[in-house]
């Protein structure tokens, strides 16, 4: 019994515990998730700003790797002027995409190229079709996925790049691959992101696997939180403003009570 | 002239009317009224007497001096109100109460409209901070006994008016038609099917269909437009109550004369303003640098009724009486436990008999007061807790407190507490604290 209630004193050390590092601790008994790796983000706290060169390098990593599984709906092509690229370079990538258009005169729908005003088109016609495609999952669209996983860029930073081995002993379903950042550590999508030069960067940036996910999570912060630049900028004037205006009212109520006995 | 009118000697009154009586005497002096020094005002009050309205309630009602900054949250929740409203009437106009299209509606919103995203984060950042000024208002009455005669009525207004609040803010988080939004709404609703007999009927008539769906978006939409409106209505009877009896105050003495009391403008005037920018601040920091961060990450996944969240949980606003529902066994038991936490509140004048109406003078009752506060909060995180372990019997626990501290604390402890000797008057008092 002396043994069992040791454990049990050993167990709220779990929720520290880090498998990687610590080799008495079997990770193939563990389920529940890792809590995510804490980086540094250029968007992150009161002065956060966007790393547009990197944006771009991220809308890159998605086109070539991510977008032949997840759509990303919310966004429109023109939006991409945002990050950095030209009307011109804009107009260029909608019209690599054929987008499903009409009923035309004769009643017909038909496709045409596609134009900055549209939205991005996804890799499935539907939910259905993207299920059938991968094994009945279904590859999340990723427009809000930064916002919708609780500490979003640290979370899919680590999930991208913590794929490894499952552990000796831990049941693996069919189809699924170990992931000790996603809970349930059971996951459907298989390692996106393997090699260094995956991706051959346009602007010359050596592409290591690192980069290539912090690329594509500064990406998805943008796709997530467009307005986050102008609204950080904001608040600091805001708070600035409200500070001065807080000392000038404080001074006029204590002048206007002074009289009160 | 009557002797209460200028004596700083008068006794405490023995009873509530007689405390009516002594506040409807004093008044503060005016040397003209607006409506003789300026034509304009006297020209629109010889149509529509708002003005002289406005100038007894601004410059003659008395109000006591020695209020402090816990007075200033009402008029805060008055502004989160009219924040709500203006920030809820743009959203409006470019929401679509449509399961198909609602979610994508306020990505829209986020994206596309002109500052849709400050309106947007505005209005949900806003909701939690109207809860909180809420909150810090229900709490400042309890610590000083507001809710004791003759400010009976003017209590019961105010459950109302937090009634109506949580559930206009419930239906409200619906309407982003997000996981939370679909699911929260799935079982608030379903609890109504606890009642007997008519329960499931009741549900399948609020739902509009045989679960929460399109019918059940376009209903909530339409109330949620609706409810601020008729809150506006009971924060004018409020209101009314409130100038009928006076403001309490820290020492729960009540205002007796002249000496007792100041003018609304300017002293409260400018020191609302103040209590507002400090709240401005707290607010413009979540709002800007951190708004989701009240929120849940599930609600930006849209609404998949063959989903199930792994954690079903509301806005913190309704965490400790979520926790309540949870913490009993059975479905019908814990909605009236729940609801029982709410309308309890409705009794309280009739369950704290002290004489003493101020914490402020009663140690004893401070210190449940201080854990009764303590285990609220408490209660608040076990309703984000799984609902399993030893959580389950927390919040056993935690709600026993609750309703103890209502039915069985605050009845027996005016039996034997010791009190401290209140100050003759609000002047004293204000004397005795200002001393320069």
């Amino acid at each position: 019994m002396k043994k069992y209630f040791l454990v049990l004193l050993l167990l709220p050390s779990l929720a520290f515990a880090n498998a990687d590092v610590d080799p008495s601790i079997d990770e193939s008994k563990i389920t529940s998730a890792l809590h995510p790796k804490e980086m540094k983000w250029e968007f992150d706290g009161f002065f956060g700003r966007f790393d547009r060169a990197s944006i771009q390098r991220g809308y890159q990593v998605y086109k070539e790797v991510c977008s032949a599984c997840h759509g990303m709906k919310l966004m429109s092509y023109r939006n991409l002027q945002d990050i950095g690229f030209s009307e011109a370079e804009v107009k260029n990538i909608a019209s690599e995409y054929l987008v499903t258009d009409g009923p035309n005169d004769d009643g017909e729908m038909f496709e045409r190229a596609g134009l900055p005003s549209d939205k991005f088109v996804g890799p499935y016609a539907n939910e259905q079709s993207a299920r059938s495609a991968n094994g009945g999952a279904y590859p999340p669209d990723l427009s809000l996925i930064i916002k919708a996983r609780h500490d979003g860029p640290n979370y899919v930073y680590s999930l991208l790049n913590g794929y490894k081995d499952a552990p000796e002993g831990f049941e693996m379903a069919v189809g699924k691959n170990y992931n000790p950042y996603f809970e349930g550590r059971q996951i459907a999508m298989p390692s996106p992101i393997n090699d260094d030069g995956q991706v051959e960067y346009k602007d010359g940036t050596i592409a290591t696997k690192e980069q290539i996910t912090i690329d594509v999570v500064n990406f998805l912060q943008y796709v997530s939180e467009p307005e986050t630049e102008h609204r950080k900028k904001m608040g600091v004037r805001t708070m600035i403003f409200l500070g001065i205006l807080f000392g000038l009212l404080l001074s006029a109520k204590r002048a206007i009570w002074r009289n009160v006995k | 002239m009557s002797s209460h009118e200028n004596n700083e000697n008068i006794k405490n009154p023995s009873s509530p009317k007689e405390e009516l009586e002594v506040f409807h005497k004093i008044h503060n002096d005016l040397d003209q009224s607006i409506t003789e020094k300026s034509k304009l005002a006297g020209w629109i009050n010889d149509r529509l007497p708002i003005v002289a309205s406005l100038e007894n309630t601004l410059k003659r009602h008395p109000y006591p001096k020695n209020l402090s900054y816990w007075w200033n949250f009402g008029s805060i929740a008055g502004i989160c109100l009219v924040i709500q409203i203006l920030s809820g009437l743009f959203l409006a106009m470019h929401y679509v109460p449509n399961t198909k299209f609602a979610f994508d509606s306020v990505e829209h919103i986020m994206r596309d409209v002109n500052y849709g995203w400050l309106i947007r984060y505005i209005h949900a950042v806003g909701a939690s901070m109207f809860f909180v000024a809420l909150y810090a208002h229900m709490i400042r009455s309890l610590y000083y006994g507001s809710y004791k005669p003759p400010r009976e009525i003017l209590w019961w207004v105010g459950i109302i008016i937090f009634l109506l609040t949580m559930a206009t803010a419930f239906m409200g988080y619906v309407l982003p038609w997000g996981q939370m939004s679909f699911w929260g709404a799935t079982v608030i609703t379903n609890l109504f099917s606890a009642i007997p007999l008519v329960g499931e009927s009741i549900v399948q008539w609020l739902w509009g269909g045989f679960s929460v769906d399109n019918p059940t978006l376009n209903r909530f939409f339409v109330l949620h437009f609706l409810m601020p409106f008729l809150i506006v209505g009971i924060v004018l009877l409020h209101l009314v109550a409130l100038s009928t009896t006076g403001s309490n105050n820290p020492t729960g003495v009540p205002m007796k004369s002249k000496k007792d009391s100041i003018s609304f403008h300017p002293y409260f005037t400018i020191k609302d303003m103040v209590g507002f920018v400090i709240f401005f601040i707290i607010f413009g920091y979540f709002l800007f640098f951190y708004p989701n961060a009240l929120g849940h990450p599930d609600n930006y996944i849209p609404a998949n009724p063959l989903v199930t969240p792994a954690h079903i949980v509301p806005e913190w606003y309704f965490l400790p009486f979520y926790a309540i529902l949870r913490a009993v066994p059975d479905k019908l038991g814990g909605v009236l436990m729940m609801f029982g936490a709410i309308i309890l509140l409705f009794f309280l004048p009739y369950l704290d008999k002290s004489k003493v109406r101020s914490g402020a003078y009663r140690p004893a009752f401070q210190k449940f007061f201080y854990i009764f506060v303590i285990n609220f909060v408490f209660l608040g995180w076990l309703g984000k807790s799984p609902a399993d372990g030893w959580y389950v019997w927390a919040s056993r626990l935690s709600t026993m407190y609750y309703y103890a501290y209502f039915l069985l604390i605050l009845p027996i402890l005016p039996k034997f507490e010791k009190t401290l000797p209140l100050p003759e008057s609000i002047d004293e008092d204000y004397k005795s604290k200002h001393k320069h």
